[in-house]
């Protein structure tokens, strides 16, 4: 192994992605191959060259208003076609059955009916909008955008640790880490065959097109961002610039008589659909937040009256409610009939008496999660939590129930990451990103956006809480590859390049560039001597022909 | 103006923009050999170097396109030879270009020349040529009168910048990978604008319509046309009552109206031989203008030349 993966073992706790108990696994061999024949220098520059090139590019993420270079790591994460075929059924499995589920909830609530789930869970998670109650949104779709995160297991199995379907974030780094990576590996890059990630906004675009109001064209689609303080601003500009639509803030807006227009220069332009990055309570400020400044008054209205599509849609978030989370199995059985591709992690629901009895014995050996936090916010995990920590969650819990769940502490898995230039194991998950089309047409993209926890041990990923990231490499596989086309439809015609046809140019150039005894005429005429169709004389016909030497050196220069 | 001297100037125009050009093409080309696994990299390099028409090897790989097109100054067509050519007619305008144009063209060669641009991360010295030139340029524009010589400069980036730009849609045109137009935008600067243009539902068509005829973006070929019709107009400066002496500028005007008039699909139709087409009409454009501005310097010499 090289001097970066010297020594390398996993942790004894975790499943290592690229040691297993057998050596190196198969889908990390060749890339070690690779990495040997740097040396850590070179490894090193190369480190360095994607950080100083997100910070040129100003591809960052803002932690508490500083604008930092979103850390992306130089060693990727492999995905085999296999492992990505399973995952991607699984994936867009659960997207299905999480828009069956907010069908249901919003709709006749069959689900509460047949006791799958008491309506008790639902109506009560903070994220229940009844304003959406009976609208059904122009082509069905309520997750236009879901981020399904999962994790690998102490055996290397992926289960789903929770659900985003509000406004998942990460997408845009995904998009760049592979650009940038691909420039600083581009020799170990083209080595492998690995499902491009490039397609994303187009397809994000034609769900939200799909989406439009019946009767629309040609809609007019707009992402609406809280403005550039956000943290994931880059990405909200990112994904306008690269969908060639507008980026609009709250004030942009205009609602007037159930429609939503822009304010533009030429006047007031319609709007159909909105791809918004705006949390519910803050996107219309006549229903939700009276003191937002973030959305419009009377988007919701226009909604209502079917003249604009909101993507996500509003009350997404009862669905990715953590207790819900505990219910998910259940439900991909109840409303698609098939077993789920993708366990989940075990869990307590506290507000059930025998589940919170048997928890609160063990808080610390047991991660603790409020069910509507994000971005890693206010989970404890009981075996790093002081005493008194554990104390304060205990009373949390006692005065909140509903608001929390326990889970056992899952090993995350572990793979390579470069930490002061050596290879050391750190814990990853995985957010792969889900586009729902309509009509049971939903895109995962290849791969996601691998985090990774940049401190030893740490099991919290976000990037919000200081990690970092990984290019995530799906493997096209050898099956799925057909042979190699053809590119070039025959070798195109092209006329000559003449130059400056000034013998003595070429002649000093020639001296100081390589000190070569190739003179002059060599290659002025290697260039004409080439058959073509076109009767463009020799250079040196076309050009004046030189001056002595002697005489060109006298001359002011 | 000598005529010697502005030679350099449109010559000066010309390599600053080949420099320029060459590396966004490379750099295209390296971009769709990593994002398609299935583009045959010998066949690619094929296209791209005879497309350059730079001699092409038997079987080349991405080492040889670099050499042959990047570093080695010895071979015509790479940026080196380019920059290097841009310095050297640089030198014997010194005294008409402004000195900070000077510099940067000076500053620009000693940070390429004896290998230094092979040191580089290929990502690095593309983005490295591509800023140098702008600052050039940048320079040029903001620190020479606009007057004969700053026309001459501008007549030879726009001849050079028409000719690349239709050999960089050579490229796209006949790859198959469906990536390759985005690609060439890309390699144009053009993506954004095309994108904010056309919004993010295109195709092909859209893009080939975009760098041939937009009247807008600065490096379309028709924009280009006219920009080097405007310089050629400045440049003859006496008043015209009827059509057009100048070989030069004919040849530009019935090239763009030609585009300009002719239904959209029709272009499309023949679009690499096209592309051909253009390229031979910058040379006789280079040759014209040549005969008409610069053969005083050419006479002079003839004499005394060996």
């Amino acid at each position: 192994m090289t001097a970066l993966f010297e020594g390398y073992v996993g942790t004894s706790l975790a499943y290592d992605e690229v040691v297993g108990p057998a050596g190196v696994r198969d889908a990390y061999s060749g890339l070690l191959r690779r990495f040997a024949r740097m040396d850590l220098d070179d490894v090193r520059s190369r480190a360095e060259y994607l950080k100083s090139t997100y910070t040129d590019q100003g591809v960052t993420f803002d932690i508490g208003g500083e604008e930092r270079p979103f850390p992306l790591d130089i060693i990727p994460r492999v995905i085999l076609a296999g492992e990505w075929a399973e995952l991607e059924v699984g994936v867009a499995q659960r997207v299905q059955a999480i828009e069956a589920f907010l069908a249901d909830v919003y709709g006749e609530g069959r689900v509460f009916r047949d006791k799958v789930i008491p309506r008790k869970v639902v109506v009560t998670s903070p994220h229940y909008h009844r304003e959406m109650a009976h609208l059904t949104p122009p082509n069905g779709v309520r997750c236009h955008v879901a981020g399904i995160d999962l994790v690998r297991d102490e055996n290397g199995q992926f289960r789903v640790l929770e659900d985003n379907v509000r406004v998942p974030s990460g997408v845009s780094y995904v998009m760049t880490n592979r650009r940038v990576m691909f420039q600083a590996l581009p020799e170990v890059a083209n080595r492998y065959r690995i499902s491009p990630v490039e397609g994303y906004p187009l397809q994000l675009l034609a769900a939200l097109r799909a989406a439009a109001p019946s009767g629309i064209s040609d809609p007019v689609v707009v992402v609406l961002t809280p403005g550039v303080y956000n943290s994931a601003y880059f990405e909200h500009a990112l994904l306008a610039r690269m969908m060639g639509v507008e980026l609009v803030e709250g004030r942009d807006l205009v609602c007037h008589n159930g429609r939503v227009s822009i304010r533009t220069t030429q006047g007031l332009r319609p709007v159909h659909v909105i791809y918004r990055r705006v949390d519910d309570g803050f996107l219309d400020p006549a229903q939700f937040q009276a003191d937002s400044l973030l959305g419009c008054a009377g988007l919701l209205t226009a909604m209502r009256a079917g003249n604009v599509a909101i993507a996500n849609a509003v009350g997404n978030g009862v669905a990715d409610d953590k207790l819900v989370y505990t219910y998910m199995p259940d439900l991909i059985r109840y409303y698609l009939g098939e077993e789920p591709k993708l366990s989940s992690v075990d869990s307590w629901r506290l507000e059930e008496p025998a589940h919170r009895e048997e928890v609160m014995d063990r808080l610390d050996e047991l991660v603790l999660k409020p069910v509507d936090g994000s971005g890693g916010k206010g989970i404890v995990i009981g075996p790093k939590a002081c005493r008194r920590e554990l104390d304060d969650l205990r009373a949390k819990i006692s005065h909140d129930p509903r608001g929390w769940i326990a889970q056992p502490v899952v090993q995350l898995s572990t793979v390579p990451t470069m930490i002061d230039g050596k290879a050391k194991p750190r814990h990853v998950d995985l957010r792969p990103f889900a586009v729902n089309k309509g009509g049971g047409n939903v895109y995962v993209l290849p791969g996601g956006l691998t985090r990774v926890a940049l401190s030893e041990g740490e099991l919290i990923v976000n990037s919000s809480q200081g990690g970092g990231s990984k290019d995530t490499w799906v493997l096209a596989g050898a099956k799925a590859v057909p042979k190699p086309i053809k590119v070039s439809v025959g070798i195109p015609e092209s006329v000559p390049m003449v130059e400056l046809g000034d013998e003595k140019i070429q002649q000093q150039q020639a001296q100081q560039q390589q000190q070569q005894r190739s003179v002059a005429h060599g290659y002025c005429h290697s260039r004409v001597d080439r058959p073509h169709h076109l009767e463009v004389p020799p250079a040196s016909l076309l050009e004046p022909p030189a001056p002595r030497v002697a005489d060109a050196e006298v001359r002011p220069c | 103006m000598l005529s010697r001297i502005a030679e350099s100037l449109f010559w000066i125009g010309r390599y600053l923009e080949r420099a320029e050009d060459t590396c966004r093409i490379v750099e295209v080309h390296l971009q769709l050999l990593l994002e398609d696994p299935l583009v045959n990299q010998e066949e690619s390099a094929t296209t791209l170097l005879s497309v350059m028409g730079s001699p092409v090897v038997e079987t080349p790989d991405t080492a040889e396109v670099l050499r042959a097109l990047c570093y080695d100054g010895a071979s015509p067509s790479s940026i080196a030879a380019a920059l290097g050519g841009a310095r050297e007619a640089g030198r014997r305008a010194r005294e008409t270009i402004s000195i900070e144009m000077w510099e940067a063209i000076n500053t620009t060669w000693n940070s390429v020349k004896g290998g230094r641009l092979q040191r580089m991360r290929p990502a690095s010295a593309f983005k490295h040529v591509r800023e140098r030139c702008a600052v050039i340029s940048g320079t040029a524009d903001q620190t020479m009168s606009h007057d004969e010589g700053w026309h001459f400069l501008t007549l030879g980036r726009s001849v050079e910048r028409i000719d690349m730009t239709a050999r960089m849609i050579s490229t796209a045109a006949v790859t198959a990978g469906t990536s390759a137009w985005a690609n060439v935008l890309r390699g144009c600067g053009a993506h954004h604008a095309f994108i904010r243009t056309y919004g993010g539902v295109t195709t092909d068509r859209d893009a080939a319509e975009f760098l041939l005829l937009d009247r807008l973006f600065p490096r379309s070929v028709v924009y280009t046309l006219h920009a080097a019709e405007v310089a050629l107009n400045e440049l003859d400066q006496h008043v015209r009552r009827v059509g057009f002496d100048d070989e030069a500028q004919r040849l530009l005007g019935t090239t763009r109206s030609e585009l300009e008039y002719c239904p959209v699909d029709q272009i499309l139709e023949n679009l690499p031989k096209r592309m051909v087409g253009l390229q031979r009409i910058c040379a006789q454009v280079s040759e014209a203008v040549t005969s008409r501005y610069f053969t005083g310097a050419e006479a002079a010499s003839w004499q005394e030349g060996n």
